[in-house]
C-alpha cells in the first residue's frame, strides 16, 4: 500500500492552471501514460469536451500520435513521467524531421526525497536525454511558478515550433510515500 | 524467392490506392513506403523513413484530427510488430475512419531478409482483434484486397485491420521524398491548413 504526500496540505491547484493554459492554446489531443503526479490533470482532460485524452501503452506512441495530429491540423501535448522519456528516444527524431509542435509535461521521479532507487537512474538522465534529443527543457519546482512556465512552454512550442519539455519537479508534485 | 500463392505487394498497394479519392495514406518505414510511391506520388502520401513502430500511431493522430477523412496506414510486419501496443491504443479509441494494412512478408526485407516473428508464431490478425479491432481480416486474394479498398471509404465502420501475406521477392526500389517537413506541409496544405 502506498500514498502520495502532497507538497501542500490542500489539494493542489496547479493541475488546473496547466489545464487552463492547454485549453487556451487550443490543445486537442492529450496522449498519456498515467502517472500519479498527472492524475488530476488527466481527470480534467477526460472530462473536457474539447480535449481528447488518449491512454498509451508506451510513451513513444504519443510522439508519433502528435505528428499525425499536427498533420491533420490539431495540437497536442504528451503527458508522462520521467521514466517514459527513455522510452521515447528514437521516436523523438520525428520532431526535427517533420517539424511539428511538440510539448510534453514530465512529472519527475528519482529526485527530491525519492524512496525507490529504481527511479533514480532514469530520473537523473531525463533532462540530458531531452536536451540531447533537441528539446528545450523548462522546470517548475513550486506551484506558484507553474502558470508562467506553462505559458512560456506552450507559447514557444506552438508559436515558434520549439520542441519543449516541462519538468514538473518531485518537489512540486510531492515524493511518493510507501508505507507497509 | 517467389511463391505462387502469395500476393504481389505492388499489385496490392496499387489496388488499395487506385480509387483513393480523399484518402490520406501513410507508409511505414521500409518497403511499404516505396510501394505507396510506386502507386503514384500524391499530396496526401505520408512517407516514413524512420520512427519505426510509429506508422499506426501517426494514422491514429490524423484520423482523430480529421474524422471525415479516410486514413489508411500501409506498413510491414516488422514495423507493425515494433508498434504492436498501438493496436491496443487504437482498439480503445476506435476511430471509425482508420484502416491499417500490413504487408506481411514474414521478414525484415530491408536488412537482409531475416525472418520476423510472423513467420512462425505471431498472428497479427489475432492480435488486432484481441486488442478490440473487431474488423480484423486475413486477406489472401486480390478480390478481398479490392473489397478492403472499398471498405476504407466507409467512415462509419472502422477501425479495420488487414494482414496480407505477400511475396517476399524483392521489387524495384522506387523512393519517395526524404524531406519530412515537405511531406507533412504538403499534406497540411492539401487539407487547407496555412503555414504557421
Amino acid at each position: 500500500m502506498h500514498a502520495r504526500a502532497d507538497a501542500s496540505d490542500t489539494a493542489p491547484n496547479w493541475p488546473d492552471d496547466i489545464f487552463a493554459t492547454l485549453e487556451r492554446f487550443d490543445v486537442r489531443q492529450v496522449p498519456y501514460v498515467p502517472d500519479a503526479g498527472h492524475s488530476k490533470l488527466i481527470q480534467r482532460v477526460l472530462a473536457s469536451s474539447t480535449m481528447r485524452g488518449i491512454p498509451l501503452t508506451t510513451e513513444e506512441e504519443g510522439v508519433a500520435l502528435l505528428a499525425g495530429a499536427w498533420t491533420g491540423g490539431q495540437r497536442g501535448v504528451l503527458l508522462m513521467q520521467s521514466s517514459g522519456v527513455g522510452n521515447c528516444i528514437n521516436m523523438l527524431s520525428l520532431i526535427p524531421i517533420l517539424r511539428f509542435p511538440f510539448l510534453t509535461l514530465v512529472t519527475m521521479r528519482g529526485e527530491w526525497g525519492e524512496f525507490n532507487p529504481w527511479q533514480v537512474p532514469m530520473g537523473s538522465t531525463t533532462q540530458g536525454v531531452l536536451e540531447l534529443s533537441g528539446i528545450k527543457v523548462l522546470r517548475a519546482s513550486n506551484a506558484a511558478e507553474v502558470p508562467a512556465v506553462l505559458e512560456a512552454a506552450a507559447a514557444q512550442a506552438y508559436n515558434a515550433l520549439t520542441p519543449t519539455a516541462v519538468l514538473l519537479s518531485q518537489r512540486l508534485i510531492g515524493a511518493k510515500v510507501f508505507t507497509k | 524467392m517467389s511463391k505462387a500463392n502469395l500476393l504481389d505487394r505492388r499489385q496490392v498497394v496499387s489496388a488499395l490506392l487506385a480509387d483513393r479519392k480523399d484518402v490520406v495514406a501513410i507508409g511505414g518505414l521500409g518497403a511499404s513506403t516505396n510501394d505507396i510511391t510506386a502507386a503514384g506520388d500524391h499530396a496526401r502520401n505520408f512517407y516514413l523513413w524512420g520512427g519505426m513502430g510509429g506508422a499506426a500511431m501517426i494514422g491514429l493522430g490524423l484520423a482523430l484530427a480529421q474524422p471525415k477523412l479516410p486514413v489508411l496506414v500501409i506498413t510491414g510486419d516488422g514495423e507493425m510488430l515494433m508498434g504492436m501496443g498501438s493496436l491496443a491504443t487504437i482498439g480503445l479509441q476506435k476511430p471509425s475512419n482508420l484502416s491499417i494494412v500490413v504487408l506481411d512478408n514474414e521478414a525484415y526485407g530491408e536488412t537482409g531478409g531475416q525472418t520476423s516473428h510472423t513467420s512462425a508464431a505471431a498472428d497479427l490478425v489475432g492480435v488486432a482483434r484481441a486488442c478490440g479491432i473487431a474488423d480484423s481480416r486475413a486477406v489472401t486474394t486480390m478480390a478481398e484486397v479490392e473489397a478492403f479498398a472499398k471498405a476504407v471509404h466507409d467512415l462509419s465502420a472502422g477501425p479495420r485491420f488487414a494482414n496480407l501475406k505477400i511475396d517476399s521477392a524483392s521489387v524495384e526500389r522506387i523512393l519517395p521524398s526524404r524531406d519530412g517537413t515537405y511531406i507533412v506541409n504538403r499534406i497540411r496544405g492539401d487539407l487547407g491548413f496555412q503555414p504557421i
